[in-house]
């Protein structure tokens, strides 16, 4: 009953779900290839969690059609669910169970042969540093512990497809790296994953392609270097210790660039919209300052983060705000957002 | 733990004070209330750990996965019987070390356990449903489970309904724990028309009633968990 075989493991087109009066999605379309990464981006109450819900069948989408692996959540849900993996936003462990109890019953429910349940946990366990307390009841596990055993879990069946929700939310620095490196394997495997976030920073490492989702709607799309093209692209900042000499600092730059260079009198720094051109700028911009013997501090390219791509696209940060979206949109800034 | 202080309450503290004409004094009438009593209380788990799967999202883990889907609520209802059936027999083992004796022999013994399992099964179906309704595990414990305090307390489980004040006899006489406990204490000590008390088979047909009633209850609220 296989639908379709044309390389994307997901596909969603128009998709509805309310709940009551709250319109949670509005229309989604998603189209990811096998093997690659979507990052689902958005704040608080934007709809993450719904989709996920919706894709991984455990609820029924209003209108719209969603295909995982060519099989349709609704009519096809039993084939879904035998490709799918699913880490939810909570964690979702059995805290009374010892870590590998909890993988070793997952395999188990999820119909694999005794044996390859329990070489597959050891490897798991291994994997995500948890070996050690494999066989402590979870409830003695660090939130970070419980969480990676978490991930654990959704992968005991080695899933073809993967739903992250927030894999990260809760995590210390050194977690999430962790659990970005684990996600980086994974889908050098070959696995497909869609991975919702509120970080931005999160978004960038992982994914190829990033949605940010406001209200229920796509509101952008795009690798992470198209989305930060459309706020200008790189930015190149400086400041000039000596304030008689800021002028010519800025006589030296203004070249680098259609951009005009920027001043902030006040903390005597200078900044540039450089495009697309990033390195060979901040390499150009070193020569001519040196060249006019202008002494500069803290010379630095910066990326703009994906929190100017949301402030860009939404007229809001990424913080939610009551608004209702639409009316609130705006093209997406020609400038560099300061 | 609880049922045990509750035991050893019921008997040593204020049981001088309450009369009962059972054979064998105050312990024997207890013990079948008590043991119905446990049997309710022991339903708070499944509810909490409803909720808590509900709210944490193990309820979806599992049904995202291959599998029936009241797999999950089945095996967990299986479980806590099974749970349920130890400490009633725990809590014979206690009332044993106080006092308590069967009265009515082998057959009698074994029906008020299986009694006293059913009534559970059936009031577990019921908690099942309620955690699996409010979902918030809190409120669960706050105010989900309340029902079974005067169902357990105004029924004959520690007193003669008789010595209630008139208003209170006609709600404690009517409703099914009392019928239950009526049943399981018939069984245990000997009573009118053994073995077929007519408090038992109106406590069948009670329990049938609330199992047809809340396991579809239970399982739809399962099913839209989210
Ligand atoms: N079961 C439900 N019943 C009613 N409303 C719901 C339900 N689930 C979600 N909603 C509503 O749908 C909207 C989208 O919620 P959703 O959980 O999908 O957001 P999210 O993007 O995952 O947010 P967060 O970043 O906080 O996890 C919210 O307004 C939420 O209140
Ligand atoms: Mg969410």
């Amino acid at each position: 009953m296989e639908v379709q075989h044309n390389g994307y493991a997901i596909e969603v087109s128009a998709l509805h779900k309310s709940f009551g009066k709250v319109h949670a999605l509005r229309g989604i379309d998603l189209a990811v290839p096998r093997g690659s990464v979507l990052g689902m981006l958005g704040p608080n109450g934007a709809g993450k969690t719904t989709a996920v819900r919706v894709l991984t069948t455990l609820l029924r989408p209003d209108s719209g059609r969603v295909v995982i692996e060519g099989y349709d959540v609704v009519r096809d849900a039993a084939a879904v669910r035998r490709r799918i993996g699913l880490a939810g936003q909570a964690t979702a462990i059995q805290l009374e169970l010892t870590g590998r109890e909890n993988l070793e019953i997952m395999g188990r429910l999820s119909h694999m042969p005794r044996r390859s349940v329990r070489g597959r946990a050891a490897e798991l366990l291994e994997r995500f540093d948890i070996a050690d307390a494999a066989d402590r009841p979870a409830k003695t596990y660090s939130g970070g512990m419980q969480r990676r055993l978490d991930l654990a879990a959704s992968l005991i069946a080695e899933p073809s497809v993967l739903f992250l929700d927030e894999p990260t939310t809760g995590l210390d620095p050194v977690g999430r790296l962790g659990m970005w490196e684990i996600i980086r394997e994974l889908v050098g495997r070959g696995t497909t994953l869609l991975l919702t976030t509120q970080y931005l920073d999160e978004a960038d490492e992982l994914a190829n392609t990033v949605v940010v989702v406001d209200h229920g709607r796509v509101i952008a799309s795009g690798t992470p270097n198209q989305l930060k093209d459309q706020v200008g692209g790189d930015l190149l900042e400086f400041a000039v210790p000596d304030r008689s000499r800021i002028d010519d600092a800025v006589t030296a730059v203004a070249g680098l660039s259609d951009s005009a260079p920027t001043v902030e009198p006040a903390t005597r720094r200078v900044k540039v919209a450089v495009g697309s051109r990033g390195s060979m700028a901040l390499v150009e911009a070193v020569r001519r300052l040196d060249a006019a013997g202008v002494v500069t501090e803290d010379l630095a390219l910066h990326r703009p983060s994906l929190d100017d791509v949301f402030l860009a696209v939404t007229g809001h940060a990424t913080e939610a705000t009551p608004d209702t979206g639409s009316k609130a949109r705006k093209s997406p800034a020609a400038g560099v957002p300061s | 733990m609880q049922p045990v202080i509750f035991v050893l309450l019921f008997r040593y503290v204020f049981g001088g004070a309450i009369h009962t004409a059972s054979a064998g004094g105050y312990v024997n009438y207890l013990m079948p209330g008590i043991i119905a009593q446990t049997a309710a209380f022991a339903t708070f788990a499944t509810a909490i750990a409803l909720a808590q799967e509900a709210t944490k999202g193990v309820i979806d883990r599992f049904r995202a996965m291959p599998m029936a889907r009241s797999a999950v609520l089945a095996g967990r209802l299986i479980a806590d019987s099974i749970r349920m059936l130890i400490v009633i027999l725990v809590i014979i083992g206690v009332g044993y070390a106080v006092g308590f004796r069967f009265q009515n022999g082998v057959v009698g013994a074994i029906g008020m356990v299986l009694l006293a399992e059913a009534f559970g099964i059936a009031v577990c179906s019921v908690s099942a449903f309620v955690g699996l309704a409010i979902k918030d595990e809190e409120s669960v414990q706050a105010f989900g489970l309340i029902w079974i305090f005067p169902l357990t307390f105004v029924s004959s489980a520690f007193v003669q309904v008789s010595t209630m004040p008139s208003w209170l006899q006609v709600f404690a006489n009517n409703q099914p724990v009392t019928l239950v406990i009526n049943a399981m204490r018939a069984m245990a000590l000997g009573g009118p028309h053994f073995p077929l008390n007519p408090a038992l088979w109106e406590s069948l047909v009670w329990l049938a009633g609330v199992l047809i009633v809340f396991v579809p209850l239970a399982v739809r609220s399962y099913r839209r968990v989210g």
